[in-house]
């Protein structure tokens, strides 16, 4: 648990550094080929890009501190200000998908180990294995061609938040949603079906099965206790990686939400904004996993909080 | 025994494949696949052009066929790139405990405190968008797993009795690492290799994708996919086929991965 901390340290050090060996001077890119060196020299002396390396990343993360994260290079609008309204957009379709996939997919994978090798087991790891070999980008364009072009039931351009109208703004995420729910189903399946299979072998299950409970009693009230603490990890993980990997499916839905506004800024070169969006996902990334971490004692009450 | 004979058979059956096509690929196409032709922009799959043209008027097939060259290189380059520093990171980090194996997971727990997409990204801003630079970022973002994996094996392996009688016959620790730890842990390497190739290959297309991967006019199956994208109401064929190919190669991949976890990992000896 404590290990957040260096962790993030060692992330912002990671970052900082990441972005100085990007070759290219952003203030000759900013102002265009026909600039004259002097106007250069000026921009970078505004931007801070002529000091020294460590005093640059000293008066950055000083900065960091007092929660200014800089200013775009491009628009310049407040880099905090901006990643964290990006974030909102993305967080709440990975939050939503991940959310409809364990509810289905937790119960299916159990219900796949305690039918191990049957017809409904093979069904629903063949089916887990293939939705997790669907490449979301692919996906999101096959979906979007049959129910946005083909039916025409959702918009295919443009995006309207659940904030400003939340009967369009759902129509908008529902496809997105729906893409990234369906590959992440595949994964927790297997996940919680490896799970399940390894607890069912335990003697304690023998035994509650010898002492006459039925298989109802012994899967869910027994078996599924034990089996959902690594399934439970696997979810954070998830959550964490599909911040970082959102960016096709965003890109696929037009959506302007955090990995775009990454991409888009690395095309840019718009330093602090792919500062800022590194170092917020790798936070989210630790803060989630270290959340998950503490609720584990909640469905298995042998591990204590350290 | 039986379904895992089946896992193995198809998704061997399936990366054979692939390697035959790329294979092929690297001396003939139907047709060239750089070759515009105007009077065939958007062909539908026909006889001539079995899976029809894009909208430059180049045959989709042969850009495939080229494409799964791409993947395949990018691919075992990544794992070839991760297994051999993991590994290295791992066996010193295992085998020297202490000081040094703290300062390397110190580092290596914060590498994997960033999803591998994510640092792939910062590092391709870096390396620059090219076969080369997706090659070296992928194979940075997949060191740390590799590293921990082999440094787990290593630290039970270090304490057992054959490792002891090594030492006792005089072998340098050179010698008893390659010769006795190394190869014992071959299996959770090959696990995660086997992996990592399928998450190159989706790495690679989706970063392609997002036109930060290998830059047309070069065909990839991701960036085929983004060129596509345009043109999917007229050519549908254009999203559908770039994508049946990545979605075959992971299944291929991760039926492989199954069959070889249920036969290599120890812990799930007792399951079958």
């Amino acid at each position: 648990m404590l290990m957040a901390v260096p962790t993030i340290v060692i992330v912002a050090v990671a970052v900082f550094t990441l972005i100085r060996l990007i070759p290219g001077d952003p203030a000759a890119l900013m102002l265009g080929d026909l600039a004259e060196p002097q106007q250069i020299a000026a921009l970078r002396s505004t931007l801070g890009l002529d000091q020294s390396i460590p005093m640059q990343f000293m008066i950055w993360v000083g900065h960091l501190f007092n929660g200014d994260f800089g200013k775009s290079i491009v628009t310049g609008e407040p880099v905090l200000h901006l990643v964290l309204s990006r974030f909102f957009i993305s967080a709440q379709i990975v939050v939503l998908a991940v959310f409809i996939a364990s509810i289905i997919a937790v119960p299916a994978g159990v219900i796949a180990a305690w039918k191990q090798n049957s017809l409904t087991d093979l069904a629903l790891v063949g089916t887990a294995t293939v939705l997790l070999s669907i490449p979301t980008f692919w996906l999101g364009l096959l979906l979007l061609l049959f129910f946005g072009l083909k039916l025409g039931w959702v918009p295919v351009l443009g995006y309207v938040s659940v904030t400003t109208d939340w009967k369009a703004g759902l129509i908008y995420m529902a496809l997105p949603v729906a893409t990234l729910f369906i590959h992440e189903m595949g994964v927790i399946i297997r996940m919680a079906r490896a799970s399940t299979l390894e607890v069912l072998r335990l003697d304690y299950i023998t035994h509650a099965r010898a002492k006459g409970l039925s298989e109802q009693a012994v899967l869910w009230r027994h078996a599924f206790k034990n089996a959902f603490g690594p399934t439970w990890t696997m979810i954070g993980l998830i959550l964490g990686n599909l911040l970082g990997g959102i960016a096709v499916i965003e890109t696929v839905f037009s959506i302007p939400g955090l990995g775009r506004l990454l991409v888009d800024s690395i095309f840019q070169r718009d330093y602090p904004v792919i500062q800022g969006c590194l170092l917020l996902v790798a936070v989210a990334y630790v803060l989630v996993n270290l959340v998950v971490d503490l609720l584990y004692p909640l469905f298995d009450p042998r591990v204590v909080a350290e | 025994m039986k379904k895992l004979t089946f896992n193995g058979v198809i998704g061997g059956t399936i990366i054979t494949l692939l390697f035959i096509v790329a294979a092929i690929g690297m001396f003939w196409t139907p047709f060239d696949p750089m070759k515009l032709s105007f009077s065939a922009r958007l062909a539908a799959p026909s006889g001539a052009h079995l899976l029809g043209t894009d909208e430059f008027g180049r045959d989709v097939l042969s850009r495939l066929m080229v494409g799964a060259q791409a993947s395949v290189w990018i691919g075992f380059a990544t794992v070839c790139f991760a297994v051999f520093f993991g590994t290295l990171i791992g066996l010193i980090s295992g085998y020297a405990r202490g000081w040094a194996d703290g300062i390397i997971m110190a580092f290596n727990n914060a590498l994997l405190a960033f999803p591998g997409i994510l640092l792939a990204l910062g590092l391709l801003a870096v390396f620059g968008a090219n076969q080369y630079g997706i090659i070296f970022a992928l194979g940075i973002a997949y060191t740390p797993s590799m590293a921990r994996i082999v440094r787990g094996a290593v630290l039970s392996l270090r304490e057992r009795e054959f490792i002891e009688a090594s030492k006792v016959m005089g072998n340098s620790e050179i010698y008893t690492i390659l010769r006795h730890i190394l190869p014992n842990c071959l299996a959770p390497i090959t696990v995660l290799a086997t992996s990592m190739f399928g998450w190159a290959i989706l790495s690679e297309s989706a970063l392609s994708f997002l036109g930060l991967g290998v830059p047309p006019p070069a065909p990839t199956w991701g960036n085929m996919l983004a060129a596509g994208r345009p043109f999917i109401e007229q050519a549908a064929w254009l999203g559908f086929f770039p994508g049946l190919c990545i979605a075959l190669t992971l299944l291929g991949i991760n039926l492989l991965g199954d069959a070889l976890r249920d036969k290599l990992d120890p812990r799930m000896r007792g399951l079958k």
